[in-house]
């Protein structure tokens, strides 16, 4: 309001007045402030959201290998428990995709695999888990990590209910969905009014078996420094 | 810069007689997106509250240093700024809450209250009233929030804030918790509020 250009000549007199930087120093100050701020914030909370996200995945892997009442007798922490995280490139199509994956063993002796793999859902990407057994022969579960189906609908792809079908099937056949009741052994029911969600999941979970079929052995595998 | 509404007076106009949404229709997009249940409406009003209440603080105390052509600039990168300190916060300490409310968090940067209540209260009234503005207006926005998705959740899945509350024999109008669910409260209510308004008026009028 007070800084008019009227009855000034334009140009030299009164030009830094009237510059950008001139008119923006509370801009740039704010930025500054705010960004350092922002900084901070980052600083000091990224360690706990990213214990967050692979504390979600560490405390579903004994339910994923073991199944849920076993599980809950072996809860941890359990100085017998080991879970050893890697993960297995894997190169299809001249891309390199990479697993992460948790070789899970109890006193010594292997117990599974848990997988973390990813692919579209009808609204969003969805990520999930899956529990094999140590010949990767049988999956022994699978667990939504993270999805925005249609709540209501698709988003019952997370409930024990649905996930609980592909607990014990084999994987040397890939998954196949039917509507209604399933018959054979490696198909998998879609969920009443979301078959596209019911698809995704079970694609997601067959290309992921497939990609990690013979490679789920301590040679393919390049496991990560231990955090304590 | 006379005649503006004291703090008592921007505190109590928030509530209902300005309720950003069944008043003003503004923030409509988390209105409808993230009231399919109780919980997620609730931390989304807690949220909003929040930023409104921390932007419209600092908005006030800079109000003197602003510039007219660029005080929405100014707005803004105060606004991003808390926002992203919520949504931070949010995935650090309620993790799973900030994955279920998704990009609603990051939504609120763009949110219609709060650029509004800086531009029509903090930019121009001292920090007492830009704060009883906030807090009266995030009240009536948490009240709209909760009152949509109390009857959501309860219809569409017969529990409230995951407690079943309907008998177990209610048929979940699964459509309640949809999209078109949340255009058919928020309509229902809106109507609701705008009878009952013009019905007092009436009254008014016939014993004034």
């Amino acid at each position: 309001m007070e800084q008019t250009l009227k009855g000034r000549p334009p140009g030299l007199a009164g030009g830094f007045k009237n510059s950008n930087l001139a008119q923006a120093w509370l801009i740039l100050v704010l930025a500054l402030i705010f960004g350092a701020a922002l900084a901070a914030v980052q600083v000091n909370l990224s360690q706990t959201i990213r214990n967050n996200k692979l504390k979600e995945s560490l405390d579903r892997i004994p339910e994923l290998v073991w199944g849920a009442d076993e599980a809950a007798k072996i809860q941890s922490p359990n100085p017998a428990l080991d879970i050893a995280p890697g993960t297995v490139a894997v190169q299809k199509d001249g891309n390199t995709s990479y697993y992460p994956v948790y070789r899970v063993s109890l006193a010594g002796r292997p117990a599974g695999w848990v997988v973390k793999a990813g692919g579209q859902g009808y609204a969003d990407k969805i990520e999930l888990l899956i529990g094999l057994d140590p010949a990767a022969a049988t999956i022994t579960g699978i667990y939504i990590l993270e999805q925005k189906e249609t709540p209501g609908l698709g988003n019952k792809i997370a409930l024990p209910r649905w996930r609980n079908q592909f607990n014990q099937k084999s994987t040397a056949l890939p998954l196949t969905v039917v509507k209604g009741k399933s018959s054979t052994a490696s198909s998998i029911d879609a969920l009443t009014g979301a078959t596209i969600s019911s698809r995704s999941v079970t694609g997601i979970v067959n290309r992921a078996i497939d990609d990690l079929k013979g490679r789920l052995n301590p040679a393919s595998i390049r496991f990560s420094e231990r955090q304590p | 810069m006379t005649n503006l509404p004291t703090p008592s007076e921007r505190f109590i106009q928030g509530i209902l007689p300005e309720n950003p949404v069944y008043r003003q229709l503004l923030g409509l997009c988390p209105t409808l997106a993230v009231t399919s249940g109780l919980k997620p409406a609730l931390t989304m009003a807690v949220a909003v509250a929040a930023v409104l209440m921390s932007a419209n603080i600092i908005i006030s105390l800079i109000r003197n240093l602003l510039k007219p052509h660029l005080r929405i600039v100014v707005f803004t990168l105060t606004i991003a700024t808390f926002v992203t300190v919520v949504d931070r916060l949010l995935a650090a300490y309620l993790y799973q809450m900030s994955k279920t409310l998704g990009p609603y968090i990051p939504l609120i940067i763009v949110n219609c209250i709060i650029i509004c209540r800086c531009e029509v209260c903090a930019s121009r009234q001292p920090v007492a009233a830009a704060a009883a503005d906030a807090a009266g207006q995030a009240f009536g926005f948490g009240l709209a929030l909760v009152s949509i998705a109390a009857i959501r959740e309860v219809l569409g899945t017969g529990m409230l804030a995951g407690f079943q509350v309907m008998p177990s024999a209610w048929p979940q109008w699964v459509i309640m918790v949809l999209p078109p669910g949340a255009f058919l409260t928020f309509g229902l209510l809106l109507a609701l509020v705008n009878w009952i308004d013009s019905a007092r008026s009436k009254k008014g009028e016939l014993e004034g």
